[in-house]
């Protein structure tokens, strides 16, 4: 008789579940510090025994261990690929963070990224031998330029936030130019993103607030108040679709005043993908704005970059913009890269992150014209139809229709005792990730919902019904539940009031007393 | 539409929900005149292959650097990137991120920075580093803002060495200029002025000096660090190769304040200059002006430790106007590839590799300076050196690429109109000795 | 010695001409945690509504400002180490720092104990 019979069946299970001895639970692995398994002896990459010759180094040698841990190469796998099961990806579940733009990262972006002649070529080789990777820069720059309707782009800014100090620095090098140092104040609507107060003095400005109003657009009467006696405004920062999600239906109107008054008007271009192919920033009268790659262009956001933040400049600006940039000569390219007299400098090392170029073509490219307007339409569809099947259980911050976004505040949780943090919260349960919360700022308790066009219908239904059953249970008083959230996430909530208060930022051996810091 | 999942029905359906009748009308604050009619002047949507074509086309016009003899450093490094990197750095969970806010599933890239922050204090001699800024330049910038806010704005001026990398200097100057620092450069060949120490006042905020600098040269930061903190001034401590920390004096172990440096030469490849990626550490004192994220470790409610962001009350989205710095990203997965590299070599790897670079590098330098016409002008140097031509540097670079030979930087492409006889001239361990026989008769064919 | 409260929720304990300075429990509730207080230097000389101080929580940030005009004659180190004092006991241990009053009129117009009570009620 075969003996190979064995239970095929589960028996029920313990309702206590005892605790492992590793401490791992299945696929959720533990894993110690790379300090606290490796050590400065072992490592991972074969490399041949130096010969020994006489130093150059200028009796500069550094003496002793530098105290970095080693690891062999499947180690070095198996510790990454723990870690990286503890994250959460656009790739595993819907990622709805408003403002951030967490949209499918197509994986031929990828693969062209890592073409030798775009990829392994270095900053410095003489033109001649970077012919092709002038030409996508350049090709790039052409779809961004007529996407936006703008005579000129800035290539070189790292990230949106770099891209700020472009247009910025634009502006003020266009005031000084024409004797107008004395505008120094920047408007700055409430709702706006930290980077543009931070930007605007960071570039010697002021910033002079203006409210919006209880539809969530900027106070059309204080602006014309602030404007009266504007000889010493240099303009204005706005965010278009703003940061409630909603379109500035008086952009051109703000556009003629700024300019009238003698200011410039800088466009935040976060939220441009709620633009794209269906309306021209050129045409709002725009004098500068930065693009984000990564929101708008698919390049991967990393877990925090590299992003990427060319930026768009008008007819009065252009003359301004940073070196470097690509010139198409006959039929060759060739960089400029030394600032004539207007340029107003250098941004950073080199010409920008090509590596974002590669991956943000590639992905226009692959849309087109017609695919561009369509992603814009369906990421305003998606975040419309959230909220409209999200509108009586939980409360959008303003009537009507959204842009790319849907925001809501916390008026539904009024009285309940959860707040927005653990509404969130439970969402990571539920397997979702959180959206954007407290912010934008001038709504109590912000919650912005942000699909993009990435999500199917049966997706967003799947979402809409989570969602909706959190605000029940909200609603019914769960608020035990909602204060331990999340329970089945690789921790639970973490104690940020310990960390900022006794702050550890890096390791050390366990024998050393932590305010006693190492000196390698 | 390969990207899109919503079909002709979803959309009607949807638009249903809504409660609208058309897509237009979901545009209804746009002002008609500005609203698109038809489709903007580009071309339609393309195939997978299509699109692959093109863009492999346009690489192939380029000569790469793993395919000829190549000798370019002057910021950005070639060196051998094993294949665990890119493998590690393209998984879903990394890539597809964004930065870790939610701390509870984000621990993956919530642990991977805090160790990077520890490689990067370990490797510089700090105390305490942030988890990368863009790259090298902007990190400068960065520090040298840092330091004026360190003396409560009341010094307003900052020293920068000379033989700090000219792009280096040009963006430091470009993005601290609205601050009304005063920027004192001097140009001396091979940047070895020992003056530097004379120019430093009691208004001085910080002297930036750059070791091994631009021509390669390795700088004693010693003499300068009393001088400066003798005045109550800062010294940042710059670096465009990471790999020279594995055979140099840590900086910190010089004295440096603040130590910035690109990071591009562990992990991540040349890019055609980006991204790259920004290393910045400090003094513990100093950490609370520090730009950019910082990670820090704490435990959860059941007690098990795990990492969150902290001091973000530093940043932009909460300080706004009185924030540190505008920045909001970091250079998040060149930071994973660095991290991974730097534990793939660990000690004993990242010395040996150094060793490598420099042994390459005193191979090619006795090369050359056998050569009639090129003379090797530094006392001391780790994998780059500078050569002075008896003719034009760029000419020549001209001439070795019509040969396949990528053969160095010539100083005056980033000092334009000065130093027009001087070549830069790099070798990692990529560099073979047949790569070195080809360079030096080529290049003595073309100074003869 | 009286208890003197500004708008921005600082008070202000006067004895002779030396004025305590700290913030009120119901600021240090609309905080949160206290994480770190920056402290000004001892001989500054900020006038009435100068910021003297910053206060920040882990998700928030507040300036502290003068709430009458003097110099700084001492400030609470102890608040370095355990800045929590500030929630646990804000109107006693978790004070910030002590100034010479330069003008004793200025504090005409800040409120009372009373007037304080009713202005929060009112928030």
């Amino acid at each position: 008789m075969n003996s190979g019979g064995r239970p095929t069946r589960p028996v029920a299970a313990g309702s206590n579940p005892p605790q492992t001895v590793s401490g791992s639970k299945a696929l959720n692995q533990v894993q110690k510090l790379i300090f606290e398994i490796g050590t400065p002896r072992r490592t991972g990459v074969d490399l041949p025994e130096p010969k020994g010759t006489e130093s150059r180094l200028g009796s500069m040698e550094r003496k002793g261990d530098i105290g970095l841990p080693g690891l062999s190469e499947p180690e070095t796998l198996r510790h990454y690929i723990r870690l990286s099961q503890k994250n959460y990806a656009i790739d595993l579940g819907v990622y709805p963070l408003g403002s951030c733009t967490m949209k499918h990262n197509p994986r031929l972006n990828e693969k062209m990224a890592r073409l030798q002649g775009l990829a392994d070529v270095h900053p410095l080789q003489p033109e001649s031998t970077v012919q092709g990777a002038l030409e996508l820069i350049h090709e790039l720059a052409h779809w961004i330029t007529t996407l936006t309707g703008m005579p000129t782009v800035a290539m070189s800014p790292k990230a949106g936030a770099h891209g700020e100090l472009c247009g910025m620095m634009a502006i003020r090098a266009r005031l000084d130019a024409d004797g107008e140092s004395k505008r120094r104040r920047v408007l700055v609507p409430e709702s706006a993103h930290g980077t543009n107060p931070a930007t605007a003095v960071r570039c010697g400005f002021s910033v002079d607030e203006i409210p919006g109003t209880d539809q969530g657009c900027i106070h059309m009467e204080t602006l014309r108040e602030k404007l009266v006696h504007g000889d010493d405004i240099a303009g204005i920062m706005l965010t278009n679709p703003n940061t409630c999600g909603l379109f500035e239906r008086d952009v051109i109107e703000i556009a003629d005043l700024i300019h009238k008054t003698g200011g410039y008007f800088y466009c935040d271009g976060a939220n441009f993908n709620a633009l794209v192919g269906r309306v021209r920033p050129g045409d709002l009268g725009i004098d500068a704005m930065h693009l984000n790659l990564h929101k708008t262009f698919s390049t991967p956001h990393g877990g925090g970059g590299p992003g990427s933040g060319p930026t768009v400049l008008s007819e009065a600006l252009k003359d301004y913009a940073p070196v470097p940039f690509v010139v198409k000569d006959g039929e060759s390219y060739r960089l400029i890269e030394d600032a004539d007299n207007r340029s107003f400098g250098r941004m950073c090392a080199f010409h920008g992150q090509m590596g974002m170029f590669i991956r943000a073509l590639t992905y226009m490219m692959s849309h087109g014209a017609d695919g561009l307007k369509q992603a814009t339409e369906d990421a305003v569809l998606n975040a419309n139809y959230i909220q409209a099947s999200l509108s009586d259980v939980m409360t959008p911050a303003f009537g009507g229709l959204c842009m790319h976004e849907a925001l809501f505040d916390d008026r539904f949780l009024r009285d309940t005792g959860i707040e927005t943090l653990d509404f969130a919260k439970a969402m990571i349960d539920e397997g979702y990730h959180p959206m954007t919360m407290y912010f934008p700022m001038v709504v109590h308790g912000a919650m912005l919902i942000e699909p993009t066009e990435s999500e199917s219908r049966e997706e967003l239904d799947r979402f809409i019904t989570s969602m909706r059953s959190l605000a029940e249970r909200a609603g019914s008083g769960d608020v035990e539940n909602f204060k331990a959230a999340p329970i089945h996430a690789p921790l639970r909530r973490l104690d940020e009031t310990r960390a900022a208060r006794n702050p550890i930022l890096r390791w050390k051996p366990p024998d050393e007393p932590p305010k006693a810091a190492k000196q390698a | 539409m390969r990207y899109l999942p919503l079909n002709e029905n979803d959309r009607r359906a949807m638009l249903d929900v809504v409660g609208v009748g058309s897509i237009d009308d979901l545009f209804d604050d746009v002002p008609e005149s500005v609203r698109l009619k038809g489709l903007v002047d580009l071309p339609r949507h393309q195939s997978e292959q299509a699109v692959e074509r093109y863009v492999s086309a346009l690489s192939d016009k380029s000569i790469s650097a793993s395919s000829v003899p190549f000798f370019c450093g002057a910021g950005a490094y070639k060196h051998h990137i094993p294949a665990t990197v890119d493998h590690l750095i393209q998984r879903s969970e990394f890539l597809t991120a964004y930065t870790p806010y939610q701390p509870e599933i984000s621990q993956g890239t919530l642990q991977a920075l805090f160790e990077f922050q520890t490689q990067v204090a370990l490797l510089t001699g700090m105390e305490v580093a942030n988890a990368s800024m863009y790259d090298g330049s902007t990190a400068c910038a960065e520090a040298v803002i840092m330091a004026t806010r360190a003396a409560r704005d009341k010094r307003r001026r900052a020293v920068l060495a000379p033989g700090l990398h000219p792009y280096y200097a040009a963006a430091t100057q470009t993005l601290v200029q609205t601050l009304d620092i005063d920027i004192n450069e001097r140009d001396t060949r091979m940047g070895r002025d020992a003056h530097v120490i004379d120019h430093i006042d009691d208004d001085t905020a910080c002297v930036v000096v750059q070791s091994p600098n631009f021509f390669g040269e390795i700088i004693d930061l010693r003499p300068i660090c009393e001088v400066a903190h003798a005045r109550g001034a800062l010294l940042i401590a710059v670096f465009t190769e990471p790999v020279a920390l594995g055979a140099l004096m840590s900086p910190g172990e010089q004295g440096a304040d603040i130590v910035v440096g690109e990071g591009q030469g562990l992990g991540v490849g040349l890019n055609f200059g980006g991204p790259h990626i920004g290393l910045f550490a400090c003094r513990q004192r100093l950490v609370r002006q520090m730009p950019g994220r910082i990670c820090g470790e704490t435990v959860d409610a059941n007690g098990e430790r795990g990492f969150v962001l902290t001091l973000s009350t530093r940043e932009q989205h909460i300080r706004r106007e009185k924030a540190t710095s505008n920045i909001c990203t970091n250079s998040g997965l060149c930071c994973m590839a660095f991290t991974i590299h730097m534990t793939l070599l660990g000690d004993t790897g990242l010395k040996r590799l150094a060793a490598l670079n420099h042994e390459t590098a005193c191979a090619l330098a006795d090369e050359i300076d056998a050569i009639n016409g090129a003379k090797v002008l530094n006392d001391s140097f780790f994998n780059e050196f500078t050569v002075r031509l008896n003719t034009s540097a760029a000419g020549v670079v001209e001439v070795l690429a019509s040969k396949n030979i990528l053969g160095g930087v010539p100083v005056s492409r980033l000092t334009p109109g000065r130093n027009e006889d001087l070549l830069l001239v790099c070798a990692t361990e990529i560099v073979s000795r047949d790569d070195m026989r080809v360079f030096g008769a080529a290049l003595e064919e073309t100074l003869s | 010695m009286s208890l003197y409260f500004t708008q921005d929720h600082e008070w202000i304990r006067v004895d002779g001409d030396i004025g305590t300075v700290g913030i009120s429990p119901y600021a240090a509730r609309q905080l949160g945690d206290v994480v770190y207080v920056e402290l000004p230097g001892i001989g500054a000389n900020p006038g009435r509504g100068d910021e003297i101080a910053v206060v920040e929580s882990v998700k928030a940030a507040s300036e502290i400002y003068a709430p009458v005009g003097g110099e700084i004659t001492e400030v609470n180190k102890a608040l370095e180490d355990d800045p929590g004092t500030v929630n646990d006991s804000a109107d006693e241990d978790g004070w910030f720092l002590r100034m010479k009053l330069s003008d004793m009129s200025e504090l005409e117009s800040l409120m009372d104990e009373a007037e304080y009570r009713e202005y929060c009620e009112g928030l």
